[in-house]
């Protein structure tokens, strides 16, 4: 997030698109419903009738995969009525022109037949997004996990730039962050072109400068991102894989295709808590503990690096992942030591410029928001406050184009996936809670009532459904949440996983998989 | 600012305060139970209130602003008769049983009836009679424990902004209840629990697996492994087990919670955890020592590297993990192995 979660009660106008804040960020959710009763205005942009749409002032109900197209509808609005922050755009941005060009072409009505909305709402939520003093957009996966993932975000970043929306406080882009660390993770290098700190490995100071730190030579060719490891594997070219605390056999798309190459390698180890789908298939599993067991820091979506506390001994062997990669490190000829966590936390304040203030000690009572550079420095609220990163805020001339697979009369319904409050990701932890499940039991499809009924599908009835990769059995659930000819399933249950039928189609940018729309076809089980 | 006396004392404190906020600011205790500073002032329980010189009555110091020249006795024998007073009437219309209530030792009309030397309910006559609510998976609710003040359901409307529960009916039979009062399974309460951890008494409780005073237990403060948020929790810990999960005040969360943070934690003890290391042997696991494991692993890597180098390595790291982990990971690939095939979920 560019902005911090607190900043959200001051905002004038929030636009949420591509979240269900209200279920998979509840917390956050709540602070968006207090700036509405403090009079804050709602826009709401999503393929379903989530729970932040009965909330809203304008809620556009966008087919899955439009979103570049309806940012774009919006700013051609903005730019028409004059309303874009001249003064902004002329100072601290580039690439205005070619842009403006472009956004000429998505004019309402157009717009309004690609995203299946009405035009009016189109124009109501640009002069809300627009008049408003201060507004900040909120997104998560709807957003990105299409193959114009990337490019939606950049048309997020452009409407941004045109109000002159960032770079102060309570107006900014702020995607949330999913996993409780995948902002960390990401901080750490957990990502095949980026050592920590997003260092890229190509570049020769860099290498240098890790080298010099851990004595040793490191490569410096880009490597491979989970889903082409996962190709390269099912290839044969990827002899061995390391998964620690992750289980794609139910979170990644097209599950055949997963566990074929997982089934393909010479040697798979998987690192977790439990017994997962995914370590049923290693030939090594090693239990960790978790994170009730250990020490350590997570970092927050509004990049706030808090402390992780161990309450209790780890259960039986098992260890803390940090000690386990030690070990394992050490028995390879790595011979470094770490006593604790927090001699971690100071090397990585040695290589990694936004850690570098950041110790224990300083976040024992509150955690610091990077960047945070030196220890006297007090953290960041929010990025871009006198400049943009990057010197001046880049305009993208980002043009509409439709989601890998469209429907067509064998595969008639568009499938989107996520989340539910009660469940987190493969349910690796909240399907071994009693209450969750019994409110949560199992997997099912939202499909639209009219829809059933031409089906004869009744609420609670098992369903097929089938997509080009694969076929699963589910339970529907009939309801007015999404459209006639949309079907939504969360991907929580490895029962009737909904990623069987995903797409593994990537965005060639940010290799992110486009889970967000897969064409299927709904039979009435028996039929 | 504004220049105040507090019991004989002066004071200079800001002008836009309440008198409970400047007395709370000098360390002056004063008692309360439906106060809560993320909440709008309620002046429902009236232990809050104090004396003010030229005021006939006694005020509620949680909604009076503190005004230039005020003088003002926190403790003055008139103060704590009418204190005693408010919390033999509470007493006397709450049940006897602190013995085996749940909730002793953190329970705020206990603490204040020790303070104030209130030892039995003095008012005889009728009693609230009502049936329980086990209806949510995570919590109950007891009418006949609950004082009205109110705390539940403002933050239930205030904070949470779920209004799943409201008061209903006045004076004598005045209840929190649901629409319709069908109980909390059929209201659209999401079970943050938000509502519990403001309950000043043991009328909103969390369902526990495992019986202990609130005494017993170790309190660790640490961050919620679920969402991005970042919510700051307490781990309550007996023995070696985790045995609850209370919210604490954290700048991403200000003290609230949702279901998972809040009553999804006993996985960390569920007997399915993995506790020794595994090896596969003619397809089925056998447990192994960690040498065991680490002397397999460390021969794969060297095998494979040898025959293929380090191009046909890959490591998924996690966003589960923290920081430091993830550090370790991506140089145990990067450094070790000789690969930069290291990515996590963060697409996913």
């Amino acid at each position: 997030m560019t902005n911090s979660i607190e900043e959200i009660l001051n905002t004038d106008a929030i636009f949420v698109i591509g979240s269900n804040t209200t279920e998979n960020h509840p917390v956050i959710g709540t602070v968006m419903k207090r700036a509405i009763k403090r009079g804050a205005k709602l826009i709401v942009a999503d393929p379903r009738k989530i729970e932040l749409a009965e909330y809203a002032d304008v809620f556009l109900q966008v087919k899955p995969g439009t979103n570049i197209a309806l940012l774009n509808g919006m700013m051609n609005v903005i730019i028409n009525n004059d309303l874009h922050d001249k003064k902004f755009i002329e100072e601290r941005t580039e690439n205005f022109e070619e842009f403006k060009e472009l956004i000429k072409d998505y004019t309402p009505d157009r717009v309004a037949k690609i995203c299946g909305v009405k035009e009016e709402d189109i124009v109501k939520a640009a002069l809300i997004y627009a008049r408003a003093e201060k507004a900040g957009i909120y997104y998560a996966m709807g957003v990105t996990q299409h193959t114009t993932g990337t490019h939606a975000v950049m048309s997020i970043s452009n409407l941004s730039l045109l109000c002159g929306n960032i770079g102060k406080e309570s107006a900014g882009v702020n995607p949330l962050r999913g996993q409780n660390n995948v902002q960390g993770a990401c901080d750490m290098g957990g990502l095949p072109a980026d050592l920590p700190g997003y260092q890229k490995v190509f570049n020769p100071e860099v290498q240098e400068k890790f080298e010099s730190l851990w004595e040793t030579s490191i490569p410096n060719r880009a490597g491979l991102t989970i889903p082409e490891i996962l190709d390269a594997a099912e290839k044969g070219d990827i002899k061995f894989i390391y998964i620690m605390g992750e289980n794609p056999m139910v979170s990644d798309p097209d599950i055949n295709h997963v566990r074929k190459a997982l089934s393909n390698l010479d040697f798979l180890v998987v690192q977790d808590i439990f017994l997962t789908e995914t370590a049923e298939l290693a030939d090594v599993v090693l239990p960790a503990a978790s994170f009730a067991e250990k020490d350590g820091t997570f970092t927050n979506t509004e990049r706030r690096v808090q402390r992780v506390r161990k309450a209790i001994e780890p259960v039986g062997d098992a260890k803390p992942d940090w000690q386990i990669l030690m070990g394992l490190m050490n028995r390879l000829g790595y011979n470094k030591k770490y006593l604790h966590p927090s001699e971690i936390m100071e090397e990585i304040r040695r290589v990694v410029p936004q850690y570098g203030g950041i110790t224990y000690d300083r976040i024992e009572e509150e955690g610091i928001q990077w960047p945070c550079p030196d220890i006297d420095h007090p953290g960041t609220k929010y990025l871009h406050k006198d400049t943009i990163a990057r010197g001046k805020g880049l305009f993208m001339a980002i043009d509409h184009r439709q989601s890998a697979e469209v429907v067509d009369s064998e595969y008639p319904f568009i499938f989107t996936t996520g989340r539910v409050l009660y469940h987190y990701h493969t349910r690796t932890m909240t399907g071994r809670v009693e209450g969750l499940n019994k409110l949560s039991p199992r997997s099912y499809v939202e499909i639209n009532e009219v829809t059933a009924n031409k089906l004869g599908i009744s609420h609670g009835e098992k369903v097929r459904l089938t997509s080009r990769r694969g076929s699963i059995i589910t339970w529907a659930k009939v309801t007015d949440i999404v459209d006639e000819n949309v079907l939504f399933m969360p991907f929580h249950f490895a029962e009737g996983a909904a990623n069987y039928l995903t797409n593994t189609k990537l965005d060639s940018i940010a290799k992110i998989p486009e889970l967000k729309v897969a064409a299927v076809r709904l039979e009435k089980l028996g039929s | 600012m504004a220049s105040i006396t507090i019991n004989g004392k002066k004071y200079e404190v800001d002008d836009n305060i309440t008198v409970l906020e400047a007395c709370r600011k000098m360390g002056i205790d004063i008692p309360t139970l439906c106060y809560d500073d993320r909440l709008e002032p309620h002046a429902a329980c009236r232990l809050c209130l104090v004396e003010v010189k030229g005021k006939g009555k006694l005020e509620t110091s949680c909604s009076l602003k503190v005004k230039d020249g005020m003088v003002i006795e926190t403790h003055s024998e008139r103060v704590m008769k009418t204190r005693k007073e408010i919390l033999d009437l509470l007493f006397s219309n709450h049940p006897n049983d602190c013995l085996t209530c749940d909730k002793s030792g953190a329970c705020k009309l206990q603490d204040y009836c020790f303070e104030y030397g209130v030892e039995m309910g003095t008012y005889e006559g009728e009693k609230k009679d009502y049936p329980m609510d086990y209806s949510n998976h995570f919590y109950t609710y007891d009418p006949n424990k609950c004082i009205l003040c109110g705390k539940c359901v403002r933050v239930c409307s205030e904070l949470q902004c779920t209004d799943a529960i409201g008061l209903e009916k006045r004076g004598f039979k005045t209840k929190v209840t649901t629409p319709f009062d069908l109980g909390l399974a059929t209201s659209n309460c999401v079970s943050c629990g938000n509502c519990v951890a403001v309950c000043p008494v043991g009328a909103l409780m969390p369902k526990r697996k495992e019986r202990f005073r609130l005494w017993e237990v170790e309190r660790v403060k640490t961050t919620c492994s679920y969402c991005g948020v970042g919510c700051q929790l307490e781990l309550l810990v007996k023995g070696n087990k985790v045995v609850g999960v209370e919210p604490a005040k954290g700048k991403a969360n200000n003290g609230l919670l949702c279901v998972k943070g809040r009553f999804g934690y006993s996985f960390i003890n569920h007997p399915d955890r993995l506790k020794t290391p595994l090896i596969k042997k003619d397809g089925k696991f056998v447990e192994a020592s960690w040498e065991e494991a680490y002397r397999l692993i460390v021969s794969k890597i060297n095998e494979i590297k040898d025959k293929n180098g380090p191009e046909a390595f890959a490591g998924l790291t996690s966003a589960r993990c923290t920081n430091e982990e993830n550090y370790l990971f991506q140089k145990l690939f990067r450094a070790v192995i000789g690969t930069n095939n290291v990515d996590h979920c963060a697409r996913l």
